[in-house]
């Protein structure tokens, strides 16, 4: 079995986002950029079901500018067998996402995709749920337990009731969510030897996708602010403004 | 004018709050009509507590055994062949939300706005990007439907019972898929109240130390019948970085630092304690009352003080 996984490069997690002041976008120039958090737990998951001999093949997808060709390094260096880069320069929105990863399902015929549940960046969550849909397969979002075996895959859900098992026959689309796995670190041997394996250029133009669904973003503002609090200086101190404020 | 059809979310043959609270993004539009779309396998009563909400014009029903839990590969198609005719499709952005609605955008072929916190205008919003730490202005194009789910902590729930609105059965042609089953839901051993519908929240971070250590949280959490948020993560990511949003009226951040990402689950908070032994920790910066110190001598202080 295949696994085709997301791996989307982001603003790194902890950078303060700093709007522009002209309320055009977000500062992005000479900031960290690293993978998706959500999207290495994907890769961990994608690799450990590897290691345990459910899958054979591990392939990291990207879309993006020319340069993402480092990022993609970094997820063979983590264990992926090879890359595929669709090449476009414009930003991608999910539903776009969606049909580009459903070409390549296309083509490479995976036996699951793995997906993080959000991007930290736009925190659209919606890529895995519209390739799913797309591809009318199962869809197991915020996976916190996966489990294959006879052609079907047992997820644990993370939902706001608690925890929900579903079960569902491959393939199928999973997205991630905090708990599933603690991702690898990546060591110095693999980076060298992640630079022999392949990586797969498709221009985005080329796969046929029509990107006519762009929601337009007109502004770009900072947050409201709270305002600064106080300090107490013991429990007796909290307690009693906590009382105070009927909260307790 | 718009028609808006509003998911329901519902467990256990009740409706959940976080309805009425995308009905009162769907008042905002000021739409001729909202309607609220129930799929259950037995949907009476959650219709009717649906029927009351105000500024609801119908409430409809599909109820088909098919529906007795939320499979988003299930419902889907049958809310895709249901949104025909309106402008808007609303849901709720709790995980059924954020599961079910963008497997209905894709099979309606438009975008999603996703946790929408304000309207501008029918098809104009307001939304967090980079986990609240941006607000963005979005426009949706006017000529398809617009497919949103609401940020639940942005919006109070539209009042109830003055309101009577009438309950139609809808039947829809979908194939339903039976790739996907439900198994069961672990709802949690204990009695503490979920995170969503708490009233108080009580969190721990990585100054707990170890998944042990937790139990401290756990014991003080059911002291002061608050619901504990996240449990333990062996990593740097924490709350808000889960896309978990929570608005409780006390949120208490224990040995949390407040690392970037996380401030943002917890913003809508009414009041915000953070402890934590490092005075410079970035939490204090949104906190209502701090107090610094080490946490495993001031909780069992707060126990005591608390009686």
């Amino acid at each position: 079995m295949k696994i085709l996984v997301g791996y989307k490069r982001v603003v790194d997690y902890n950078v303060r986002i700093q709007v522009k002041p002209d309320g055009t976008g977000v500062v992005t120039d000479g900031v960290k950029l690293s993978a998706n958090p959500f999207d290495d737990i994907a890769l961990e998951e994608a690799l450990r079901l590897r290691e345990k001999g459910v899958a054979e093949e591990v392939i990291v997808v990207g879309i993006g500018p020319a340069d993402l060709t480092a990022h993609l390094r970094n997820g063979l260096a983590m264990g992926a067998n090879r890359a595929i880069h669709v090449v476009t320069t414009d930003a991608v929105q999910p539903l776009t996402a969606a049909r580009i990863f459903q070409k390549l399902i296309d083509k490479e015929q995976p036996g699951l995709v793995i997906l993080g549940k959000q991007a930290i960046d736009d925190d659209a969550n919606q890529t895995g749920q519209m390739l799913a849909a797309l591809w009318d397969r199962p869809q197991a979002t915020f996976a916190s337990k996966v489990e294959i075996a006879d052609g079907k895959v047992t997820v644990t859900r993370e939902v706001d009731a608690g925890l929900e098992v579903i079960e569902a026959e491959l393939p199928a689309v999973i997205t991630t969510d905090l708990r599933l796995n603690e991702p690898r670190f990546i060591k110095l041997p693999d980076i060298m030897k992640a630079k022999s394996k392949p990586i797969d250029t498709i221009e985005f133009a080329s796969l046929g996708v029509e990107a006519n669904d762009h929601l337009k973003t007109t502004h770009y503002a900072a947050p409201a602010k709270r305002s600064k609090g106080v300090m107490v200086k013991d429990a007796a101190e909290l307690v009693a403004a906590l009382k105070q404020k009927g909260l307790l | 004018m718009s028609k808006i059809l509003v998911i329901a979310e519902h467990l256990n043959g009740k409706l959940n709050s976080s309805t009425a609270r995308a009905v009162s993004a769907a008042t905002a539009i000021k739409p001729e009509a909202i309607d609220v779309l129930v799929l259950a396998d037995n949907a009476d009563a959650i219709a009717a507590e649906a029927a009351k909400i105000d500024g609801v014009s119908r409430v409809l029903t599909i109820a088909r055994a098919e529906n007795a839990h939320p499979l988003a590969a299930v419902l889907a198609p049958q809310i895709a062949k249901a949104a025909a005719g309106y402008s808007h499709v609303f849901a709720p952005s709790t995980t059924f939300g954020k599961d079910v609605l963008p497997r209905v955008a894709a099979l309606l072929g438009v975008a999603q706005v996703s946790d929408v916190m304000s309207v501008e205008g029918s098809h104009t919003f307001k939304r967090p990007i980079y986990a609240g730490n941006a607000i963005i202005t979005v426009e949706a194009d006017a000529g398809s439907t617009v497919v949103a789910t609401i940020r639940t902590a942005s919006w109070s729930a539209a009042a109830t019972g003055a309101n009577s609105a009438p309950i139609e059965a809808l039947s829809v042609e979908a194939t339903l898929p039976s790739h996907t089953r439900f198994v069961e839901l672990q709802s949690g051993k204990s009695d503490r109240p979920d995170l969503q519908s708490a009233s108080k929240v009580v969190s721990g971070g990585r100054g707990v130390g170890s998944k042990e250590n937790f139990d401290i949280i756990y014991k003080f959490a059911d002291k002061i019948g608050a619901g504990v948020d996240a449990g333990y993560v062996p990593s740097d990511l924490q709350v808000g970085q889960t896309g978990k949003i929570i608005a409780p009226e006390l949120y208490m951040a224990i040995g949390i630092s407040g690392a970037i990402q996380h401030l943002t689950g917890i913003k809508d908070a009414g009041t915000i304690v953070a402890i934590n032994k490092d005075g410079e920790a970035p939490i204090f910066e949104i906190a209502d009352i701090g107090l610094v110190g080490d946490l495993f001598k001031i909780i069992p202080e707060l126990e005591q003080a608390i009686g």
